[in-house]
């Protein structure tokens, strides 16, 4: 515990703690449009745009920014078409922005270690101003997040719905997009990818085992993604272990155990209210 | 008085298919409209052109009184699809998914207030869902989720409902529910129009009949009579499972005579 005490161990849980709570208020609409692995791919284009920014000795941050909103934007536009499956346009997203991202920062004579870094991040590293930067992102994604909720849940649960209820349907997609964007390649520089775009899913996934509501399944996410983050950097510095990937797999413990009492509970209550009378009929054939 | 839905000559379809060729139809105020048509006839894809789901490719729809390009008040208009969508696991309660109604009239800046509590509540009254308002709606039966989607159209105080296919694979219970529903609407003013693959429960209903056929209308009249076995006395169109049936609209097998999707 006394690792705590120095600066550097507590801005390294400030950030993760920020991540822990922001990134779960915006998976949660990805994953309820089967986006959960968006955060992922868009952390792969942003490498491009590291690449780019090397190449033309631009802030690679600026560039990763810009080429990953683009690339948001794409596959949003390509998943609207409806021409491409989500799946495959995150796929394609995907590969394209890791070749691109080699193939740039190779010509760029940076090596790959430079590249291993915008991946993964440093958590450790993290500095004052760093924090300052997630903490202004994390509190307006975060503020967007919930003052949006109703309108972001109508288009996430019936997009045809929210056109017919007259939401700005279009604007909404991609303002979602490039929130995605814009928060995972900001945090991946600095809590790194790996951290950032697991903690947009892993937690609602928790969550969504043992909660009934949306709301609830919010709430209970960002409280899953707080405790995993501040139990991961703790667990890290007394295990000396990778912090992000000690978080990460403490909120997959977290799944594990929802999952397990989420079961456990569907058996006692089978046990304590056996089947009574069969429903009224649920089905009407026409023939 | 302007009609609520006035389509003038409407050509519409998906990418280089043309689904609708020549379609004109008005729907006034107060008008309970069935869209009839066998699978593929385009019936579908009608109401969706009016709501704009579809692209118009040719010919003109107004809705009260508006081109359907400049049509802002979207409040107006109450749409209940075929299907809850297939969700993705991400839990909603019954009632967070009526409140989605309520949007239009709202916006989207603005949190729920007493008047949109309110209005969920009622509508999920009329549909007789209420005791099931914090329960997840992946727990409910096929015919119990419709019942939501239709609560979801009425919370936004609608003055026309358009209902697409309703009542397929619905319970007896949830049907007449249905119909109840829908009679209290169209008793209070309200204009309806709503695809159907056969009359059933809701005949009585119905004003006007409307048949398309190969992307035109080929009947518009008063309903036409059930006709072959459909006629025989005591064909109610009920067959009852034995079994208990699953809830959820992902273990209901579509069977003959029904719409698979």
């Amino acid at each position: 515990m006394e690792l705590l005490t120095y600066p550097f161990m507590l801005r390294a849980l400030a950030g993760a703690l920020i991540i822990g709570l922001v990134a779960p208020a915006l998976g949660i609409y990805l994953v309820q449009r089967r986006l959960s692995l968006i955060g992922d791919g868009i952390g792969h284009v942003a490498l491009t745009g590291v690449g780019v920014g090397l190449l033309t000795n631009n802030s690679p941050v600026l560039a990763a920014v810009v080429v990953a909103t683009i690339g948001a934007v794409g596959v949003e536009l390509i998943r609207e078409r409806g021409r491409t499956s989500g799946d495959l346009a995150l796929a394609l997203l995907f590969y394209g922005g890791i070749a691109g991202g080699v193939v740039l920062v190779g010509l760029s004579d940076n090596g790959n270690s430079n590249l291993m870094q915008y991946l993964f991040g440093s958590l450790l590293t993290t500095s004052p101003q760093d924090l300052v930067v997630i903490g202004g992102l994390g509190a307006a994604v975060l503020v967007a997040m919930l003052a949006l909720r109703p309108a972001l849940f109508a288009l996430c649960n019936d997009e045809e719905y929210a056109r017919v209820s007259g939401l700005p349907v279009r604007t909404l997609n991609i303002l979602l997009a490039v929130v995605t964007a814009v928060t995972v390649t900001i945090a991946m520089r600095t809590v790194g990818l790996l951290l950032v775009s697991a903690l947009m899913v892993v937690p609602v996934a928790a969550a969504q085992q043992v909660t009934r509501g949306f709301r609830t399944t919010m709430a209970a996410a960002m409280l899953i993604g707080v405790a995993a983050a501040g139990a991961g950097i703790v667990v890290s510095a007394e295990a000396d272990t990778a912090p992000g990937a000690t978080t990460v797999l403490l909120a997959l413990v977290a799944f594990l155990g929802a999952t397990l009492a989420a079961a456990v509970r569907r058996a006692l209550i089978r046990r304590s209210h056996p089947p009574v009378a069969a429903e009224p009929p649920d089905v009407v054939l026409h023939g | 008085m302007t009609n609520v839905v006035e389509v003038r000559h409407a050509a519409a379809g998906y990418d280089g298919r043309e689904i609708l060729s020549d379609v004109s139809l008005s729907v006034a105020a107060g008008d309970v409209v069935a869209v009839l048509g066998a699978n593929g006839s385009g019936k579908s894809t009608l109401i969706r052109t009016v709501l704009g789901l579809v692209p118009l490719r040719r010919g003109e729809i107004d809705l009260f009184g508006t081109p359907q390009r400049r049509f802002r008040q979207w409040e107006r208009i109450g749409y209940v699809p075929q299907r809850l969508g297939a969700g993705s696991g991400v839990p909603a309660t019954v009632g967070e998914v009526v409140a989605s109604g309520r949007l239009a009239r709202r916006g989207i800046f603005r949190f729920p207030g007493a008047a949109d509590k309110a209005a969920v509540r009622e509508a999920l009254g009329d549909v007789g869902l209420l005791d099931r308002i914090g329960d997840p709606v992946s727990t409910l039966s096929g015919g119990q989720q419709q019942r939501t989607l239709i609560a979801r159209a009425l919370a936004g105080k609608p003055d026309l409902l358009v209902l697409d296919e309703p009542t397929a694979g619905v319970d007896a219970a949830s049907q007449e529910a249905f119909a109840a529903a829908l009679t209290r609407f169209a008793a209070s003013g309200g204009s309806i129009m709503l695809v159907l693959h056969e009359l059933g429960p809701l005949r009585p209903l119905i004003g006007r009949g409307v048949v398309v056929h190969d992307g035109r209308i080929a009947y518009e009249g008063t309903p036409p009579e059930p006709a072959g076995h459909h006629a025989e006395p005591g064909h109610d169109h009920v067959h009852p499972h034995a079994d208990e049936v699953k809830a959820g609209i992902c273990e209901w097998a579509p069977t003959e005579g029904t719409k698979a999707y």
